[in-house]
């Protein structure tokens, strides 16, 4: 329990932590997959590994928009803003994410003009300041995000804001559960369900991975006793041999979602045929674009696009990784080549990718333990 | 990207019925509430904020304990230069108040 100080009831872990040691079935081997790179972060960060029995595998999930990209998208992005009268805006994640022809802080030091964003509103403010410029917002992010993208899309063209354009890279959690699912090698048992996209689609878009795949559900908190009590209503199922959609997170996502932010999605966005994800392949239905009767904001349809395609190195096995075949470390390229300061695969790129979360939390301290040891010897 | 953040409504911008003023640990920014139109909040009340857009509404224990986690993640400073950097502020002026990191 290495940073059990730091929660604020010590106790209430160490009863869950007995909850979860009591349900699992020792005859058993559970996989469960946490579906957000958030959770992926605060497992490794507060070392809850280290509270879980050894036959409770987390397998992390495609829930990290930075990692998922193709790195042909950031090379088309980053040809539009090449044009001298564009101004590139993302947000900071973005900014060390390598394209095939360097980062967009990289072409920002050539001479690109790259402005980092908090809000999809601040790209529309800066267009709004810039009416001789062109404003390209880099739109990446799940159900999350999206809803922030189409409102500002919607007032750009309340305002008639001719300057602005979106190049969109939004994705939707459920069609990549589904692929994983259906991926050959993958066995899983149950989900702790994403927090923050589940309040923008509410708890029902699960619901088929129960009833049609058999597997529970549970939305979930990011704390750590958060994720300890969704573990523990997930084995209370697997052992009642039910599978549900429950809600752990209730303070946050109501059952049905923001409705005001899906009707601002539904308004500016169709679903594309489909989307390439890093690491997975081409999905379909997995991805937005923006709709014709907000063409004049697509950067798609306003700007020449090369439709860049790069191959991963074939070295880097992030497809396994993010179908949780591979553990980060069993990787080759793993903290070899791949490190969080050069990442080569997607996984590696953003503190919320599994690579460099296991990275920054797991392989620091092993290292640093090698180092002490051989130190004293 | 990925941060939640909490905020308290400490007033509305007149004339622009989608904005209203946060406060976050002393720091004051404009943010979007336009997806909580079906329920708008009211002065005092809490929200999570994402990408300068108030996501949903919470109680001020959940918003404490919110900035209690991203502190634990470290993730404190991070959240407060966005909050810092929402751009919707006139010719992005800075509000009154310092960080106070905590």
């Amino acid at each position: 329990m290495r940073y059990v100080d730091e929660f604020r009831d010590p106790e209430l872990i160490t009863r869950a932590s007995e909850e979860i040691y009591r349900l699992a079935d020792p005859a058993r081997h559970y996989r469960i997959m946490e579906v957000c790179g958030g959770h992926t972060h605060a497992i490794y960060r507060f070392g809850l590994k280290d509270v879980l029995p050894s036959n409770i595998e987390l397998i992390h999930g495609p829930g990290c928009p930075v990692c998922v990209l193709p790195m042909g998208r950031i090379d088309d992005g980053l040809a539009v803003a090449r044009n001298a009268n564009v101004i590139f805006a993302a947000f900071g994640d973005m900014m060390r994410v390598p394209g095939a022809h360097g980062s967009p802080l990289e072409h920002k030091a050539r001479g690109t003009d790259v402005r980092i964003v908090y809000s999809p509103a601040d790209a529309l403010q800066i267009a709004r300041r810039n009416r001789d410029r062109h404003v390209m917002f880099f739109a990446i992010g799940f159900e999350t995000t999206a809803p922030s993208t189409a409102l500002t899309l919607m007032r750009a063209k309340a305002e008639g804001i001719a300057n602005f354009s979106v190049f969109c890279n939004h994705v939707t959690i459920i069609p990549a559960i589904r692929a994983i699912l259906d991926s050959p090698d993958m066995r899983l048992d149950a989900f702790i369900g994403p927090g923050h996209v589940s309040t923008v689609i509410g708890c029902r878009p699960y619901e088929w991975i129960a009833r049609n795949e058999g597997k529970p559900v549970v939305t979930s908190g990011f704390e750590p006793l958060d994720l300890l009590q969704s573990i523990v209503m997930l084995l209370r199922q697997l052992q009642a041999g039910e599978a549900r959609v429950e809600n752990q997170y209730k303070r946050v996502v109501p059952w049905e979602g923001n409705r005001a932010a899906l009707k601002a999605m539904a308004e500016v966005f169709q679903l594309r045929p489909y989307f390439e994800w890093r690491g997975l392949g081409f999905i379909s239905q997995s991805a937005l674009k923006i709709r014709d009767e907000y063409a004049e904001w697509d950067a798609e349809q306003r700007f020449p696009i090369p439709g860049t395609r790069v191959t991963d190195p074939k070295a880097a096995q992030c497809g396994e990784v993010l179908k949780g075949v591979l553990k980060p470390a069993q990787c080759k390229l793993f903290g070899n080549e791949c490190t969080p300061e050069h990442p080569i695969g997607a996984l590696m790129v953003s503190s919320e990718g599994s690579c460099a979360a296991y990275y920054n939390y797991e392989h620091r301290k092993a290292v640093a333990m090698v180092t002490s040891i051989s130190s004293v010897a | 990207m990925c941060l939640a953040i909490p905020g308290k409504i400490v007033e509305f911008v007149p004339g622009q019925t989608q904005l209203g003023t946060v406060e976050v640990t002393g720091v004051r920014r404009k943010v979007d509430l336009g997806l909580l139109q079906d329920d708008m909040p009211m002065i005092g009340d809490w929200v999570l904020i994402h990408v300068g857009f108030a996501m949903t509404k919470i109680s001020e224990q959940d918003a404490m304990e919110q900035m209690h986690l991203l502190h634990m993640l470290g993730e404190t400073e991070q959240a407060i230069e966005e909050v810092r950097g929402y751009g919707l502020e006139e010719r992005g002026e800075h509000m009154n108040g310092s960080p106070r990191l905590s």
